[in-house]
């Protein structure tokens, strides 16, 4: 677990100053750690895979480590704090995963004309493959879109490195910095050797200058101006950075970034093509550097860009040989050799080069699969007595599988697998209750949606203020596990943050549902299945919105934080079950399993919720006596 | 250095990331360039989770076919990782099973093990078969399974580390209460790879 503060005794270990120690740590640490060795007075972020490790590493830190950190209650919020603090002279950095730019977007447009004094890092994750996210959008188009410098490490080392570096070129250019990882990065683990820790500056000073800091249509009109003559000076920085390289020279071209770099290398070592081969890396990539292009074109035949997700750096350099009347093939996703969807890895990228310059493929063959048999599968689960699994089991067996379910992001989107069914459409963060509006009034069906705690602070409350103003009719369930889970366990304004050690208001969810206008609220304890039924069955009553707190803490986090409860696990009694499986066919919880066709609850897994045996139409479900 | 791909493949909890790191920093302190690739979130909640070491090469992770060394946690997760392995694969498996739940509820069959890993035998340089929770549950601690089969990985002697620095490195890194019984882990895991 990661929320646990480091204490005086034992310095935590990005903590240490001691320039030049090298340490095997995770691409999310060497980042943070980036940001201590700068200086950083402020943190903020909103947590989301694949970027929470950096969070939760200043959440881990800061206190010990004298900087300010919060958990934001979103990305446009987090953004907005870390602005403020840059725009005031104090380094900050604001992490987020991909989508989270979305969010924060419409900050991000208009910071960018307003700019910064001191330092201010945009750290974002993209993730490509989709391995946690709900697309994979490519957010190298934000810095296109926003006139931001975008920076893209390839190494454990550069992840720190640049993180420093970003700092440096944010004061330089007075512009907030795009940091751009991708989940191969955030979370592999590697040598990194440690800087000198700069001082931290923690209080600046706001300078008033309205007619540069106030967006007003007359003073953007200018600030549009001054961004883009920035842009002219990244250029500028771009063209001469060392993170930008022309590596070897062979009349073989490959442009690549990011994590794809170490890919590229591998395989022209693999493939034995060192001599053959000119490498031009961009790791900053926005601006385009384009006289290091041109120079990079007119020393090759032909060339490759290596680049996972949309064809940008394809694109471009297209156009710039364009315009500088280089005719050299120059090929990509344009032509078919690398797809647009889903991350790279090592063996398509040799495959791709050695078949796009010609050379024997050296990859080995794959065993022959075909005499395994059939595997069942394993999908991410509800975890066994996850308190969302009995407010799920309540809801259908008042409304039934036809209601509509609209659900959101967390854990509780898991919902969505056979048996429970309980997710019909997600989009994003908040749409759950945004969706169910429209929802309910094109069509006659019942809806009930259904929104993480976390996820209603972040996106979900302006969509409930507009289903009550506007009338609309349908059931949401706040799913109050108190705390943060699928990210991690971080807290949010929710949460009583006093046992981790921090000073900040908890705010209830009850009271904010009323003061948007709820009339018909319930807060129920989902473990209690009859009192949860009868909670839905008045939701299913009223004629209006109806919103049901669903309060029970997330067991994991329970056993973390708050010592919890001894646990004891229940058993089915034999002699009682008459194997109507409810408790499988309807709960499906991990912890049943099936055994001779007897249904056996597994000791280690069970953690004595009780829901099963509430749910067992036979009384067969029993606590094991100690 | 020749390089090395290994890839750990285990089920939620059963704790392949961290002896994934551990390998690392054990290369680390052996001088050894290593980097290691890990899959964090939605995976975690009961789902596969599969990390990779990669020693001598800069990418993180290791493609179809690719792997010099695949150790499975779980045997049906071990069968259905076999598409990292080629001829030359070494295959070092827990033989103890972990039925997901999708068995419960009858989406699908756990396979005769024993039988699917006779057929790969022949397709595979060697495979290493060991009963992990036995092991981990004769060293006092059932949740040092994957102290077992960090044992095995160097005791197979297909990797450029020693017991020593492993050992070193698990004294370093891991909570004190646990040491005495993971370390005795390790040595049943080494063991029973020279067996093997």
């Amino acid at each position: 677990m990661l929320l646990i503060l480091s204490t005086g005794k034992n310095m935590h270990k990005l903590l240490i100053d001691s320039p030049g120690k090298e340490m095997f740590v995770l691409g999310n640490e060497a980042i943070a750690r980036g940001a201590i060795e700068a200086g950083i007075g402020v943190a903020t972020c909103y947590p989301g895979t694949p970027s929470s490790e950096i969070p939760d590493t200043f959440f881990a830190t800061y206190q010990e480590g004298g900087f300010y950190f919060e958990y934001s209650t979103n990305e446009k919020v987090a953004l907005e704090v870390a602005a403020g603090a840059a725009i005031s002279g104090v380094r900050s950095m604001c992490t987020m995963k991909h989508v989270g730019m979305n969010v924060a977007a419409d900050s991000l447009m208009t910071l960018a004309y307003l700019g910064v004094t001191a330092g201010m890092v945009i750290v974002n994750a993209d993730d490509p493959s989709l391995f946690s996210s709900q697309n994979e959008q490519d957010n190298r188009y934000y810095a296109r879109l926003s006139g931001l410098p975008l920076l893209e490490p390839t190494t454990a080392q550069e992840m720190k490195d640049m993180a420093v570096a970003a700092f440096g070129l944010s004061e330089q250019l007075r512009l907030p910095v795009i940091l751009r990882t991708t989940t191969r990065l955030n979370h592999l683990r590697g040598v990194v050797r440690f800087g000198t820790i700069q001082p931290i500056k923690s209080k600046g000073f706001f300078k008033k200058d309205p007619f540069h800091y106030v967006a007003i249509p007359a003073v953007s009109r200018n600030l549009h101006k001054i961004l883009i003559e920035k842009n002219d000076q990244a250029l500028e920085l771009s063209e001469n950075s060392e993170h930008n390289q022309i590596i070897g020279e062979g009349k073989w071209g490959i442009v690549t970034n990011g994590v794809s770099m170490n890919y590229v290398q591998d395989a022209i070592d693999d493939l034995g093509i060192g001599d053959k081969v000119t490498i031009l890396r961009l790791g900053f990539s926005y601006p385009m550097p384009e006289n290091l292009i041109g120079r990079f074109l007119t020393g090759v035949e032909k060339v490759l860009v290596v680049e996972e997700l949309e064809p940008l750096m394809e694109h471009d350099i297209r156009s710039l040989a364009q315009s500088k009347g280089i005719g050299i093939p120059i090929n990509g996703k344009g032509d078919g050799l690398f797809p647009r969807l889903y991350e790279f890895d090592p063996g398509l990228v040799r495959k791709t080069i050695a078949s796009y310059f010609k050379v024997p493929d050296t990859s080995p063959k794959a065993v022959d699969v075909a005499g395994i048999p059939d595997l069942p599968g394993r999908p991410p689960n509800l975890c066994a007595g996850c308190p969302h699994r009995a407010m799920y089991y309540a809801i259908k067996k008042v409304y039934g599988p036809d209601a509509i379910y609209p659900s959101d992001i967390g854990c509780y989107t898991l919902g969505l697998l056979p048996p429970l069914s309980m997710a019909d459409i997600v989009i994003c963060m908040g749409a759950s209750v945004g969706s169910s509006c429209g929802i309910a009034k094109a069509t006659d069906q019942k809806v009930v949606s259904f929104i993480g705690d976390s996820t209603f602070f972040h996106a979900g409350i302006p969509g409930l203020i507009n289903a009550v103003h506007n009338n609309h009719r349908f059931t949401l369930v706040i799913l109050d596990n108190g705390t943060t889970a699928m990210t991690g366990h971080q807290p949010h304004p929710g949460v009583d943050t006093t046992p981790m050690g921090v000073d900040t208001k908890q705010i209830s969810i009850e009271s904010v549902v009323r003061g948007c206008g709820v009339e018909h609220v319930q807060v129920v304890n989902p473990l209690q299945v009859k009192k949860s039924i009868e909670a839905a069955q008045a939701s299913e009553e009223f004629d209006g919105i109806s919103v049901i707190v669903s309060q029970e803490f997330c067991p994991l986090f329970a056993r973390v934080v708050k010592k919890a409860k001894k646990i004891r696990p229940f058993y089915v009694n034999q002699d009682k079950c008459k194997q109507r499986r409810d408790c499988i066919d309807l709960l499906a919880c991990p912890g049943m399993y099936l055994a001779d066709g007897r249904t056996m609850i597994d000791e280690n897994l069970c953690i004595g919720c009780t829901v099963c045996a509430q749910v067992c139409p036979e009384n067969a479900i029993l606590p094991l006596k100690k | 250095m020749e390089t090395k791909r290994i890839v750990f493949v285990g089920v939620g909890g059963q704790g392949n990331l961290l002896v994934t790191r551990l390998l690392g920093e054990a290369c680390l302190a052996a001088g050894i360039p290593a980097v290691v690739s890990e899959i964090h979130g939605m995976a975690q909640r009961g789902g596969i989770v599969e990390s990779a070491l990669v020693m001598g090469a800069r990418s993180p992770i290791v493609s179809r076919g690719e792997a010099d060394i695949l150790i499975g946690f779980e045997p049906s997760e071990t069968l259905r990782a076999l598409n990292k392995c080629n001829e030359n694969t070494v295959v070092i498996t827990n033989i103890h099973p972990l039925p997901p739940f999708t068995v419960a509820i009858g989406q699908g069959v756990y396979p005769d093990i024993e039988e699917a890993l006779d057929l790969i035998k022949n397709s595979v340089r060697s495979l290493i078969v060991l009963d992990g929770n036995e092991l981990a549950a004769k060293a006092g601690n059932p949740l040092s399974l994957n102290m077992v089969m960090l044992g095995a990985l160097v005791g197979s002697k297909i990797i450029p580390l020693d017991e020593d620095t492993l050992k070193e490195t698990i004294a370093t890194s891991t909570r004190q209460e646990f040491l005495e019984s993971n370390l005795r882990a390790f040595d049943f895991g080494v063991a029973a790879a020279g067996k093997g």
